[in-house]
């Protein structure tokens, strides 16, 4: 594939930013001013329903989807035109094709990812569910069909596995990548079932998991036990891809298809574990992850109790402990892979919430930290957008 | 028939609990509901046309194990949310 290799960095941006924040008990809309220092809380919408993901298109500032469940009722996708004043419900959400006569076909548990298409293409969204399939909408997210051949392709359902192979709640497809400067060069990942890419907009795949490490005793040959917590392109260099991966942090800078475990830098008694990976949208150096403990049973939480921020400034050579105005003792985070972001402000606005319901943030590109809400539900995801 | 909407579904039915449809089938009657209440079936009835894991469907007091249960006029069918979770 040729492409150019650098894009034109986007200008910071300056207007006011909003949090669209999913929780397991429906979704909040969190409302700064242009200086990010005063902020108000919506009301919950969709309140009792599990929010995996809530996006608000960046193209034209003003679609949110949301993507929905309840411990009950089955998934769907909320829509809203006017910035989450009203909703409608997607007249077809993300299925898999009803399964012919004798065979037994899939059904999805819950839509996971969202992500609005390319710039050239105003309707498009993908989506990826679990189990795990991929998902395509033309129109703006109101019906949505399976994309491309990888939910019925023997070799890729082999790769899925079954319940039993993926995170507790399921396995998931996630991380859908869009190459800004070519709509047809798409990636995604899967936990497990490692990441994928294609150059002809779906049609054909391949894997990219050389170099990533598996757990102890697996073989790494074997794409079924990749297991990619959360894998970001950068936006001022398409050709570079950051990954926090369930063994490590990687980076990967194409052509090359070879992955270099960037978090052997990280401290030994930190290790490189985590969910999320935000990077920096104008310096394809600089990038964040936020550790949890990967010993012994694989706790999953701030190791020691002591959150911490790590940040590398020189694509992953080294990394900078930022604590500072965290809790400095006993606080046992869980952050989920979509549950930290980053505006385009300068200097670049972090945001990540908790599993036990806050909300943190720095305008200071994690030097320094402020609890924005507490007593949240449990928070699956953060999304920043500039309204 | 009645239908006996849950509160978990009257956001379709604008905050309705009991819903007048005709259909010979439990099929038909939620496909009935959905014409009305567009999205409403496909929150209890997977893609595969099964009824989803917590949900059930009682017709008087005889649950439904599918949709092609047979039903009278007078019926009355119950859709149930069982408990799950917290």
């Amino acid at each position: 594939m040729s492409r150019s290799t650098t894009t034109v960095p986007p200008q910071p941006a300056i207007g006011p930013v909003t949090l669209l924040i999913g929780t397991r008990k429906g979704a909040f809309i969190l409302r700064g001013d242009r200086a990010r220092r005063t902020w108000k809380l919506s009301p919950p919408h969709f309140l009792g329903q599990i929010v995996h993901h809530a996006v608000l298109d960046p193209r034209d500032r003003r679609t949110m989807l949301v993507a929905a469940r309840t411990g009950h009722l089955g998934p769907t996708v909320f829509r809203s035109t006017d910035l989450g004043k009203t909703w409608k419900e997607a007249q077809a959400p993300p299925a898999f094709p009803k399964a012919p006569e004798g065979e037994k076909g899939r059904v999805v548990d819950h839509v996971f990812w969202l992500t609005p298409g390319h710039a050239s293409e105003p309707n498009a969204w993908y989506a990826g569910t679990s189990p795990q399939g991929l998902f395509r909408s033309d129109d703006g997210g109101v019906t949505w069909e399976p994309f491309s051949s990888i939910n019925d392709d023997p070799q890729y359902r082999a790769w899925m596995g079954s319940v039993q192979d993926g995170t507790p709640d399921g396995p998931k497809l996630h991380s859908i990548l869009i190459d800004p400067r070519d709509p047809a060069h798409l990636y995604f990942s899967m936990s497990g079932g490692g990441v994928h890419e294609s150059g002809d907009r779906g049609k054909t795949w391949t894997t990219l998991v050389q170099g990533m490490e598996v757990v102890e005793g697996f073989d790494a040959a074997n794409i079924a036990v990749h297991d990619p917590h959360c894998v970001r392109l950068c936006p001022s260099n398409p050709d570079r891809l950051y990954q926090q991966n369930h063994c490590g942090i990687y980076r990967l800078d194409r052509p090359s298809n070879q992955w270099v475990r960037i978090g052997k830098s990280m401290p030994k008694r930190i290790g490189d574990i985590g969910f999320p990976m935000v990077l920096h949208p104008r310096d394809p150096d600089t990038a964040w992850v936020l550790p949890m403990d990967g010993s012994g049973v694989w706790p999953r939480v701030s190791p020691g109790g002591k959150p911490a921020v790590y940040k590398t400034r020189n694509a992953g050579q080294t990394w900078a402990r930022l604590n500072k105005d965290f809790p400095k003792a006993q606080a046992w985070w869980t952050v989920k892979r979509q549950a930290m972001t980053a505006d385009a402000h300068e200097p670049v606005g972090l945001y990540f919430g908790t599993t036990s319901g806050e909300i943190w943030a720095s305008r200071t590109g994690g030097v320094r930290w402020t609890c924005l809400a507490s007593h949240l539900p449990e928070i699956y995801s953060v999304e920043a957008a500039e309204l | 028939m009645t239908v006996h909407i849950p509160s978990p579904l009257r956001s379709y039915t604008g905050q309705t609990n009991t819903v007048e449809v005709e259909g010979v089938t439990v099929a038909e009657v939620l496909s009935a509901l959905d014409r009305r209440y567009p999205g409403l079936r496909f929150r209890i009835i997977t893609e595969q046309d099964t009824i989803r894991e917590h949900i059930r469907i009682f017709v008087n007091e005889e649950q439904a194990r599918d949709l092609s249960a047979v039903l009278r006029p007078d019926d009355q069918i119950h859709i149930i949310c069982a408990l799950s979770g917290g």
